[in-house]
Protein backbone atom coordinates (compact mmCIF):
# COMPACT_ATOMS: atom_id res chain seq x y z
CA UNK A 1 0.00 0.00 0.00
CA UNK A 2 1.55 3.57 -0.96
CA UNK A 3 1.82 6.65 1.54
CA UNK A 4 -1.20 8.17 -0.01
CA UNK A 5 -3.60 5.45 0.08
CA UNK A 6 -2.54 4.44 3.61
CA UNK A 7 -3.43 8.62 4.30
CA UNK A 8 -6.85 8.29 2.47
CA UNK A 9 -8.03 5.66 4.34
CA UNK A 10 -7.13 7.18 7.73
CA UNK A 11 -8.78 9.88 7.10
CA UNK A 12 -12.22 8.14 5.79
CA UNK A 13 -12.58 5.02 8.01
CA UNK A 14 -10.95 3.63 11.71
CA UNK A 15 -10.48 0.66 9.69
CA UNK A 16 -7.02 -0.75 8.41
CA UNK A 17 -5.36 -4.21 7.03
CA UNK A 18 -4.70 -5.19 10.66
CA UNK A 19 -8.62 -4.51 12.16
CA UNK A 20 -10.06 -5.92 8.50
CA UNK A 21 -8.42 -9.21 9.02
CA UNK A 22 -9.17 -9.14 12.92
CA UNK A 23 -12.53 -8.96 12.02
CA UNK A 24 -12.28 -11.57 9.66
CA UNK A 25 -11.04 -13.60 12.02
CA UNK A 26 -13.54 -12.81 14.74
CA UNK A 27 -16.35 -13.96 12.82
CA UNK A 28 -14.83 -16.64 11.93
CA UNK A 29 -13.87 -17.44 15.53
CA UNK A 30 -17.56 -17.04 16.74
CA UNK A 31 -18.88 -19.30 14.00
CA UNK A 32 -16.41 -22.31 15.48
CA UNK A 33 -17.99 -21.20 19.05
CA UNK A 34 -21.27 -21.64 18.00
CA UNK A 35 -20.02 -25.34 16.50
CA UNK A 36 -17.99 -26.52 19.18
CA UNK A 37 -20.46 -24.79 22.33
CA UNK A 38 -23.74 -25.82 20.76
CA UNK A 39 -22.40 -29.48 19.00
CA UNK A 40 -19.28 -30.52 20.32
CA UNK A 41 -18.90 -29.82 23.56
CA UNK A 42 -20.84 -32.21 26.25
CA UNK A 43 -24.09 -30.96 28.41
CA UNK A 44 -22.72 -31.07 32.18
CA UNK A 45 -24.43 -33.71 34.33
CA UNK A 46 -25.57 -31.40 36.83
CA UNK A 47 -25.76 -27.67 34.99
CA UNK A 48 -27.30 -29.67 31.72
CA UNK A 49 -27.67 -27.41 28.98
CA UNK A 50 -27.03 -24.29 30.84
CA UNK A 51 -23.34 -24.86 31.16
CA UNK A 52 -22.28 -23.87 27.58
CA UNK A 53 -23.60 -20.12 29.28
CA UNK A 54 -19.70 -20.59 30.18
CA UNK A 55 -18.27 -20.12 26.37
CA UNK A 56 -19.70 -16.02 26.71
CA UNK A 57 -20.05 -15.94 30.71
CA UNK A 58 -16.41 -16.50 31.64
CA UNK A 59 -14.88 -14.62 28.43
CA UNK A 60 -16.91 -11.43 29.11
CA UNK A 61 -16.60 -12.17 32.66
CA UNK A 62 -12.47 -12.16 32.35
CA UNK A 63 -12.73 -9.02 29.45
CA UNK A 64 -14.45 -6.82 32.18
CA UNK A 65 -11.85 -6.92 34.66
CA UNK A 66 -8.88 -6.71 31.58
CA UNK A 67 -11.02 -3.36 30.52
CA UNK A 68 -11.54 -1.34 33.98
CA UNK A 69 -7.96 -2.30 34.45
CA UNK A 70 -7.24 -0.72 31.34
CA UNK A 71 -9.55 2.40 32.55
CA UNK A 72 -7.17 2.18 35.65
CA UNK A 73 -3.95 2.64 34.22
CA UNK A 74 -4.90 4.93 31.60
CA UNK A 75 -7.12 7.24 34.45
CA UNK A 76 -3.08 7.01 36.72
CA UNK A 77 -1.41 8.24 33.18
CA UNK A 78 -3.67 10.60 32.61
CA UNK A 79 -2.54 12.29 35.80
CA UNK A 80 0.63 11.69 35.81
CA UNK A 81 2.42 12.19 32.40
CA UNK A 82 -0.51 13.71 30.85
CA UNK A 83 -0.79 10.60 27.93
CA UNK A 84 -3.57 11.47 25.61
CA UNK A 85 -3.00 8.31 24.22
CA UNK A 86 -4.09 6.70 27.43
CA UNK A 87 -6.56 8.83 28.38
CA UNK A 88 -8.44 8.13 25.09
CA UNK A 89 -7.33 4.17 25.86
CA UNK A 90 -9.16 4.69 29.55
CA UNK A 91 -12.32 6.10 27.37
CA UNK A 92 -12.39 3.39 25.29
CA UNK A 93 -11.76 0.25 27.43
CA UNK A 94 -14.58 1.81 30.11
CA UNK A 95 -17.38 1.80 27.18
CA UNK A 96 -16.15 -1.49 25.78
CA UNK A 97 -16.05 -2.79 29.31
CA UNK A 98 -19.21 -1.47 30.63
CA UNK A 99 -21.08 -3.65 27.84
CA UNK A 100 -19.07 -6.59 28.64
CA UNK A 101 -19.85 -6.26 32.35
CA UNK A 102 -23.70 -6.25 31.31
CA UNK A 103 -23.02 -8.96 29.35
CA UNK A 104 -21.57 -10.65 32.19
CA UNK A 105 -24.31 -9.92 34.48
CA UNK A 106 -27.31 -11.06 31.74
CA UNK A 107 -25.79 -14.07 31.15
CA UNK A 108 -25.15 -15.23 35.08
CA UNK A 109 -28.32 -14.07 35.50
CA UNK A 110 -29.72 -15.93 33.03
CA UNK A 111 -27.67 -19.36 33.80
CA UNK A 112 -28.50 -18.51 37.19
CA UNK A 113 -32.37 -19.33 36.68
CA UNK A 114 -31.91 -22.82 36.16
CA UNK A 115 -28.70 -23.74 38.03
CA UNK A 116 -29.56 -21.78 41.18
CA UNK A 117 -33.08 -21.53 40.67
CA UNK A 118 -33.12 -17.94 41.03
CA UNK A 119 -32.18 -14.99 39.01
CA UNK A 120 -30.12 -13.07 41.54
CA UNK A 121 -28.30 -14.25 44.51
CA UNK A 122 -27.61 -11.30 47.22
CA UNK A 123 -25.31 -14.05 48.67
CA UNK A 124 -23.39 -13.66 46.06
CA UNK A 125 -19.85 -11.50 46.46
CA UNK A 126 -18.78 -11.93 42.80
CA UNK A 127 -22.56 -10.60 41.55
CA UNK A 128 -23.04 -8.02 44.22
CA UNK A 129 -19.56 -6.26 43.72
CA UNK A 130 -19.46 -6.90 39.77
CA UNK A 131 -23.14 -5.27 39.66
CA UNK A 132 -21.83 -2.31 42.12
CA UNK A 133 -18.68 -1.49 39.65
CA UNK A 134 -21.26 -1.85 36.69
CA UNK A 135 -23.06 1.30 38.44
CA UNK A 136 -19.94 2.97 39.00
CA UNK A 137 -18.71 2.89 35.60
CA UNK A 138 -21.98 3.85 34.46
CA UNK A 139 -21.04 7.55 36.34
CA UNK A 140 -17.33 7.75 34.63
CA UNK A 141 -18.96 7.30 31.17
CA UNK A 142 -22.35 9.99 32.40
CA UNK A 143 -18.88 12.44 33.15
CA UNK A 144 -17.27 11.57 29.97
CA UNK A 145 -20.47 12.77 28.07
CA UNK A 146 -20.82 15.62 30.48
CA UNK A 147 -19.56 17.86 27.55
CA UNK A 148 -17.13 21.70 28.27
CA UNK A 149 -13.64 21.72 28.18
CA UNK A 150 -12.08 18.67 27.33
CA UNK A 151 -9.15 18.34 29.40
CA UNK A 152 -11.02 18.49 32.56
CA UNK A 153 -13.29 16.42 31.76
CA UNK A 154 -10.61 13.85 31.27
CA UNK A 155 -8.79 14.72 34.50
CA UNK A 156 -12.69 14.37 36.19
CA UNK A 157 -13.26 11.34 34.59
CA UNK A 158 -9.73 10.16 35.49
CA UNK A 159 -10.33 10.92 39.25
CA UNK A 160 -13.32 8.71 38.97
CA UNK A 161 -11.94 6.00 37.29
CA UNK A 162 -9.03 5.97 40.07
CA UNK A 163 -11.88 6.62 43.21
CA UNK A 164 -13.43 3.40 41.60
CA UNK A 165 -10.37 1.33 41.24
CA UNK A 166 -9.21 2.17 44.49
CA UNK A 167 -12.58 1.64 46.24
CA UNK A 168 -13.64 -1.86 44.62
CA UNK A 169 -11.73 -4.22 47.20
CA UNK A 170 -13.41 -2.77 49.62
CA UNK A 171 -16.49 -3.21 48.01
CA UNK A 172 -15.84 -6.41 47.16
CA UNK A 173 -14.22 -6.87 51.09
CA UNK A 174 -18.14 -5.65 52.57
CA UNK A 175 -19.74 -7.27 50.20
CA UNK A 176 -18.25 -10.60 50.99
CA UNK A 177 -18.26 -9.98 54.94
CA UNK A 178 -22.03 -8.98 54.33
CA UNK A 179 -23.09 -12.04 53.55
CA UNK A 180 -20.51 -14.65 54.70
CA UNK A 181 -21.49 -17.51 51.79
CA UNK A 182 -20.96 -17.50 48.89
CA UNK A 183 -22.69 -20.03 45.67
CA UNK A 184 -20.67 -18.94 43.19
CA UNK A 185 -18.46 -21.71 41.29
CA UNK A 186 -14.82 -21.39 42.24
CA UNK A 187 -13.05 -20.29 39.02
CA UNK A 188 -14.37 -22.71 36.24
CA UNK A 189 -10.66 -22.49 34.63
CA UNK A 190 -8.78 -23.88 37.82
CA UNK A 191 -10.65 -26.44 39.44
CA UNK A 192 -10.59 -28.91 36.83
CA UNK A 193 -13.56 -30.24 36.99
CA UNK A 194 -14.53 -29.13 33.30
CA UNK A 195 -14.72 -31.38 30.91
CA UNK A 196 -11.66 -31.80 27.98
CA UNK A 197 -14.18 -30.50 24.95
CA UNK A 198 -15.47 -27.97 27.76
CA UNK A 199 -12.32 -26.82 28.46
CA UNK A 200 -11.37 -26.30 24.73
CA UNK A 201 -14.40 -24.79 24.02
CA UNK A 202 -14.18 -22.29 26.82
CA UNK A 203 -10.18 -21.59 25.62
CA UNK A 204 -11.85 -21.20 22.38
CA UNK A 205 -14.37 -18.75 23.29
CA UNK A 206 -11.80 -16.91 25.20
CA UNK A 207 -9.57 -16.35 22.24
CA UNK A 208 -12.60 -15.39 20.26
CA UNK A 209 -13.59 -12.76 22.50
CA UNK A 210 -10.01 -11.28 23.08
CA UNK A 211 -10.20 -10.91 19.70
CA UNK A 212 -13.38 -9.20 19.42
CA UNK A 213 -12.78 -6.72 22.06
CA UNK A 214 -9.06 -5.77 20.31
CA UNK A 215 -11.11 -5.15 17.40
CA UNK A 216 -13.78 -3.04 18.95
CA UNK A 217 -11.04 -1.13 21.08
CA UNK A 218 -8.48 -0.29 17.77
CA UNK A 219 -12.00 1.17 16.25
CA UNK A 220 -13.36 3.00 19.23
CA UNK A 221 -9.77 4.73 20.57
CA UNK A 222 -9.70 5.70 16.20
CA UNK A 223 -12.66 6.78 16.69
CA UNK A 224 -11.97 9.47 19.68
CA UNK A 225 -8.70 10.23 18.33
CA UNK A 226 -10.83 11.75 14.89
CA UNK A 227 -13.09 13.36 17.11
CA UNK A 228 -10.68 15.15 19.29
CA UNK A 229 -9.14 16.21 16.24
CA UNK A 230 -11.85 17.52 14.49
CA UNK A 231 -12.91 19.48 17.23
CA UNK A 232 -8.94 20.83 18.24
CA UNK A 233 -9.05 21.48 14.16
CA UNK A 234 -12.22 23.56 14.28
CA UNK A 235 -10.97 25.27 17.10
CA UNK A 236 -7.60 26.22 15.08
CA UNK A 237 -9.50 27.47 11.79
CA UNK A 238 -12.03 29.67 13.99
CA UNK A 239 -9.44 31.07 15.93
CA UNK A 240 -7.18 31.62 12.23
CA UNK A 241 -10.05 32.77 10.54
CA UNK A 242 -11.07 35.26 13.67
CA UNK A 243 -7.31 36.44 13.20
CA UNK A 244 -7.71 36.91 9.60
CA UNK A 245 -10.80 39.24 10.51
CA UNK A 246 -9.32 41.37 12.72
CA UNK A 247 -6.53 41.99 10.51
CA UNK A 248 -8.31 43.26 7.53
CA UNK A 249 -11.07 44.88 9.11
CA UNK A 250 -10.97 48.28 8.53
CA UNK A 251 -13.45 50.35 10.19
CA UNK A 252 -12.10 52.07 13.37
CA UNK A 253 -11.03 50.36 16.48
CA UNK A 254 -13.72 51.46 19.08
CA UNK B 1 -2.55 24.06 57.83
CA UNK B 2 -4.36 22.80 60.35
CA UNK B 3 -4.96 26.50 60.77
CA UNK B 4 -5.94 26.40 57.05
CA UNK B 5 -8.28 23.29 57.42
CA UNK B 6 -10.17 25.66 60.21
CA UNK B 7 -10.81 28.33 58.16
CA UNK B 8 -12.19 26.50 55.53
CA UNK B 9 -14.50 24.78 57.95
CA UNK B 10 -15.79 27.61 60.13
CA UNK B 11 -15.85 29.44 56.48
CA UNK B 12 -18.57 26.59 55.19
CA UNK B 13 -20.55 26.15 58.39
CA UNK B 14 -21.00 29.72 59.25
CA UNK B 15 -22.49 29.89 55.55
CA UNK B 16 -24.99 27.31 56.42
CA UNK B 17 -25.36 28.73 59.74
CA UNK B 18 -26.25 32.09 58.55
CA UNK B 19 -28.42 30.71 55.38
CA UNK B 20 -29.59 27.97 57.47
CA UNK B 21 -30.47 25.45 54.78
CA UNK B 22 -28.69 22.57 56.45
CA UNK B 23 -31.90 23.64 59.07
CA UNK B 24 -34.73 24.39 57.05
CA UNK B 25 -34.35 21.57 53.88
CA UNK B 26 -31.92 19.03 55.11
CA UNK B 27 -33.28 18.58 58.72
CA UNK B 28 -36.73 18.29 57.58
CA UNK B 29 -35.68 15.81 54.74
CA UNK B 30 -34.26 13.71 56.24
CA UNK B 31 -37.63 13.99 58.30
CA UNK B 32 -39.74 12.92 55.67
CA UNK B 33 -37.80 10.44 54.12
CA UNK B 34 -38.28 8.39 58.16
CA UNK B 35 -42.15 9.38 57.34
CA UNK B 36 -42.38 7.76 53.55
CA UNK B 37 -40.60 4.64 55.13
CA UNK B 38 -42.95 3.83 57.83
CA UNK B 39 -45.85 4.46 54.82
CA UNK B 40 -44.08 2.06 52.50
CA UNK B 41 -43.24 -0.73 55.29
CA UNK B 42 -46.96 0.29 55.74
CA UNK B 43 -46.15 1.13 59.54
CA UNK B 44 -45.55 -2.25 60.54
CA UNK B 45 -43.66 -2.04 63.82
CA UNK B 46 -42.12 -5.50 63.49
CA UNK B 47 -40.35 -4.97 59.95
CA UNK B 48 -40.03 -1.44 61.00
CA UNK B 49 -37.71 -2.53 63.92
CA UNK B 50 -35.68 -4.90 62.04
CA UNK B 51 -35.45 -2.28 59.06
CA UNK B 52 -34.55 0.40 61.42
CA UNK B 53 -30.60 0.67 60.53
CA UNK B 54 -31.08 -0.09 56.97
CA UNK B 55 -33.71 3.10 56.51
CA UNK B 56 -31.63 4.81 58.75
CA UNK B 57 -28.27 5.09 56.87
CA UNK B 58 -30.60 4.83 53.45
CA UNK B 59 -31.62 8.76 54.92
CA UNK B 60 -27.88 9.52 55.69
CA UNK B 61 -27.23 8.82 51.92
CA UNK B 62 -29.85 10.58 50.74
CA UNK B 63 -28.96 13.84 53.59
CA UNK B 64 -25.13 13.37 52.32
CA UNK B 65 -26.07 14.20 48.35
CA UNK B 66 -27.88 17.44 49.26
CA UNK B 67 -25.19 18.44 51.98
CA UNK B 68 -22.44 17.72 49.29
CA UNK B 69 -24.83 19.79 46.93
CA UNK B 70 -24.92 22.35 48.47
CA UNK B 71 -20.88 22.61 49.35
CA UNK B 72 -20.13 22.50 45.97
CA UNK B 73 -22.82 25.06 45.36
CA UNK B 74 -21.46 27.55 47.88
CA UNK B 75 -17.72 26.99 45.76
CA UNK B 76 -19.37 27.27 42.40
CA UNK B 77 -21.28 30.81 42.76
CA UNK B 78 -19.71 34.41 42.40
CA UNK B 79 -16.41 32.14 41.56
CA UNK B 80 -15.92 31.67 45.42
CA UNK B 81 -13.83 28.19 44.23
CA UNK B 82 -11.04 30.86 42.23
CA UNK B 83 -10.68 32.99 44.73
CA UNK B 84 -10.43 30.16 47.49
CA UNK B 85 -7.09 29.64 45.15
CA UNK B 86 -5.88 32.79 44.87
CA UNK B 87 -5.94 33.25 48.66
CA UNK B 88 -2.94 30.69 48.59
CA UNK B 89 -4.60 27.90 51.09
CA UNK B 90 -3.37 24.59 50.17
CA UNK B 91 -6.06 22.49 48.55
CA UNK B 92 -5.28 19.57 50.64
CA UNK B 93 -6.26 21.92 53.82
CA UNK B 94 -9.82 23.72 51.15
CA UNK B 95 -10.58 19.04 51.17
CA UNK B 96 -10.27 18.07 54.72
CA UNK B 97 -11.95 21.86 55.63
CA UNK B 98 -14.96 21.10 53.95
CA UNK B 99 -15.14 17.57 54.72
CA UNK B 100 -15.01 18.70 58.60
CA UNK B 101 -17.81 20.97 57.65
CA UNK B 102 -20.15 17.92 55.77
CA UNK B 103 -19.20 15.77 58.17
CA UNK B 104 -20.29 18.49 60.97
CA UNK B 105 -23.79 18.82 59.42
CA UNK B 106 -24.54 15.00 58.69
CA UNK B 107 -23.62 14.40 62.98
CA UNK B 108 -26.42 16.94 63.58
CA UNK B 109 -28.52 15.77 61.15
CA UNK B 110 -28.11 12.24 62.79
CA UNK B 111 -28.42 13.13 66.12
CA UNK B 112 -32.15 14.02 64.87
CA UNK B 113 -32.66 11.07 62.78
CA UNK B 114 -31.45 8.93 65.92
CA UNK B 115 -34.53 10.58 67.83
CA UNK B 116 -36.48 10.22 65.00
CA UNK B 117 -36.26 6.14 64.57
CA UNK B 118 -36.69 5.50 69.08
CA UNK B 119 -39.63 7.79 68.75
CA UNK B 120 -41.05 6.91 65.14
CA UNK B 121 -39.55 3.11 64.69
CA UNK B 122 -39.62 1.88 68.27
CA UNK B 123 -35.90 1.23 68.41
CA UNK B 124 -34.06 0.93 71.30
CA UNK B 125 -30.51 1.19 71.59
CA UNK B 126 -28.40 -1.48 73.36
CA UNK B 127 -24.78 -0.09 73.11
CA UNK B 128 -24.76 3.64 72.55
CA UNK B 129 -20.46 3.73 72.85
CA UNK B 130 -20.80 1.47 69.28
CA UNK B 131 -23.47 3.47 67.85
CA UNK B 132 -22.16 6.82 68.31
CA UNK B 133 -18.49 5.11 67.29
CA UNK B 134 -20.50 4.23 63.80
CA UNK B 135 -21.63 7.26 63.52
CA UNK B 136 -18.64 9.35 63.39
CA UNK B 137 -16.35 6.80 61.63
CA UNK B 138 -19.10 6.35 58.54
CA UNK B 139 -19.94 10.12 58.36
CA UNK B 140 -15.78 10.63 57.80
CA UNK B 141 -15.91 8.49 55.13
CA UNK B 142 -18.89 9.83 53.71
CA UNK B 143 -17.91 13.75 54.25
CA UNK B 144 -14.54 12.39 52.53
CA UNK B 145 -16.00 10.66 49.87
CA UNK B 146 -18.53 13.74 49.38
CA UNK B 147 -16.17 16.54 48.96
CA UNK B 148 -13.76 14.77 46.84
CA UNK B 149 -17.19 14.09 44.21
CA UNK B 150 -18.50 17.00 45.03
CA UNK B 151 -15.49 19.24 43.59
CA UNK B 152 -15.35 16.92 40.41
CA UNK B 153 -18.75 17.34 39.46
CA UNK B 154 -18.24 21.21 40.68
CA UNK B 155 -17.64 22.29 36.68
CA UNK B 156 -20.12 19.87 34.87
CA UNK B 157 -23.22 20.66 33.67
CA UNK B 158 -25.55 18.53 34.94
CA UNK B 159 -24.09 17.96 38.74
CA UNK B 160 -27.12 17.57 40.48
CA UNK B 161 -28.10 14.43 38.70
CA UNK B 162 -24.35 13.09 38.31
CA UNK B 163 -23.40 13.54 41.76
CA UNK B 164 -25.55 10.80 43.34
CA UNK B 165 -24.95 8.44 40.76
CA UNK B 166 -20.88 8.87 41.38
CA UNK B 167 -21.66 8.97 44.95
CA UNK B 168 -23.63 6.46 46.28
CA UNK B 169 -22.12 3.44 44.55
CA UNK B 170 -18.87 4.43 46.22
CA UNK B 171 -20.72 5.01 49.14
CA UNK B 172 -21.66 1.51 49.33
CA UNK B 173 -19.24 -0.12 51.54
CA UNK B 174 -20.55 2.48 53.80
CA UNK B 175 -24.50 1.76 53.38
CA UNK B 176 -23.10 -2.06 54.38
CA UNK B 177 -21.02 -1.50 56.85
CA UNK B 178 -22.93 1.42 58.79
CA UNK B 179 -26.22 -0.99 58.73
CA UNK B 180 -24.67 -4.01 60.11
CA UNK B 181 -22.81 -1.87 62.61
CA UNK B 182 -26.25 -0.17 63.62
CA UNK B 183 -27.84 -3.34 63.65
CA UNK B 184 -25.64 -4.87 66.76
CA UNK B 185 -26.04 -1.37 68.34
CA UNK B 186 -29.79 -1.58 68.48
CA UNK B 187 -29.24 -5.79 69.43
CA UNK B 188 -32.01 -6.11 66.05
CA UNK B 189 -29.55 -8.67 64.63
CA UNK B 190 -26.84 -10.80 66.47
CA UNK B 191 -23.53 -9.43 64.58
CA UNK B 192 -20.47 -8.29 65.43
CA UNK B 193 -20.53 -4.15 65.26
CA UNK B 194 -17.01 -3.48 65.96
CA UNK B 195 -15.47 -5.82 63.29
CA UNK B 196 -17.64 -3.25 60.84
CA UNK B 197 -16.26 -0.40 62.34
CA UNK B 198 -13.00 -1.35 61.33
CA UNK B 199 -14.03 -2.05 57.75
CA UNK B 200 -15.91 1.79 58.02
CA UNK B 201 -12.64 2.82 59.08
CA UNK B 202 -10.54 1.52 56.66
CA UNK B 203 -12.63 3.16 53.81
CA UNK B 204 -12.82 6.11 55.93
CA UNK B 205 -8.97 6.48 55.49
CA UNK B 206 -8.95 5.41 52.09
CA UNK B 207 -10.74 8.41 50.76
CA UNK B 208 -9.26 10.79 52.68
CA UNK B 209 -6.07 9.91 51.33
CA UNK B 210 -7.30 10.00 47.75
CA UNK B 211 -9.13 13.10 48.54
CA UNK B 212 -5.82 14.55 49.57
CA UNK B 213 -3.78 13.54 46.67
CA UNK B 214 -6.52 13.99 43.90
CA UNK B 215 -8.04 17.14 45.36
CA UNK B 216 -5.52 19.64 44.08
CA UNK B 217 -5.45 18.49 40.35
CA UNK B 218 -9.31 18.80 40.58
CA UNK B 219 -9.02 22.65 42.05
CA UNK B 220 -6.56 23.48 39.78
CA UNK B 221 -7.38 21.86 36.28
CA UNK B 222 -11.19 21.95 36.16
Amino acid sequence: MTQTSENATARTGTGSRFTFWLGVAVIAGAVALVVLGFFAAPADDEQRDAVRMIFVHVPSALLTYVAFSMTAVGSLMWIWKRSLWWDITAHAAAEIGVIFCALTLFTGSVWGRPTWNTYWDWGDVRLVTTLILFLIMIGYLSIRASGGDEEATSTRAAVVGLVAAVNLPIVNRSVEWWFDRTLHQKSSLTDGNLEDMTLFTLVVGIAVWAAFFLWAMIHRFRIAWLERELRVGDLDEAIIERRAEALHDESPVL
Amino acid sequence: MLRDVRLVALKDLRIEWRSRVTLSQIVPFAALVLVLFGFALDANRPVLETATSGLFWITVMFVATMAVQRSTAVEINDGARRALLLAGIEPIAVFLGKTVAIAAQLLVVQVLLVAGVIVLYGASVGQWVLLLATCVVATVGIAAAGSLLGALVAGVRARETVLPILLLPILAPVLIGATRAFDDALGSVAVDGWAWLGLLAGFGAINLVLGALAYGVLLEET
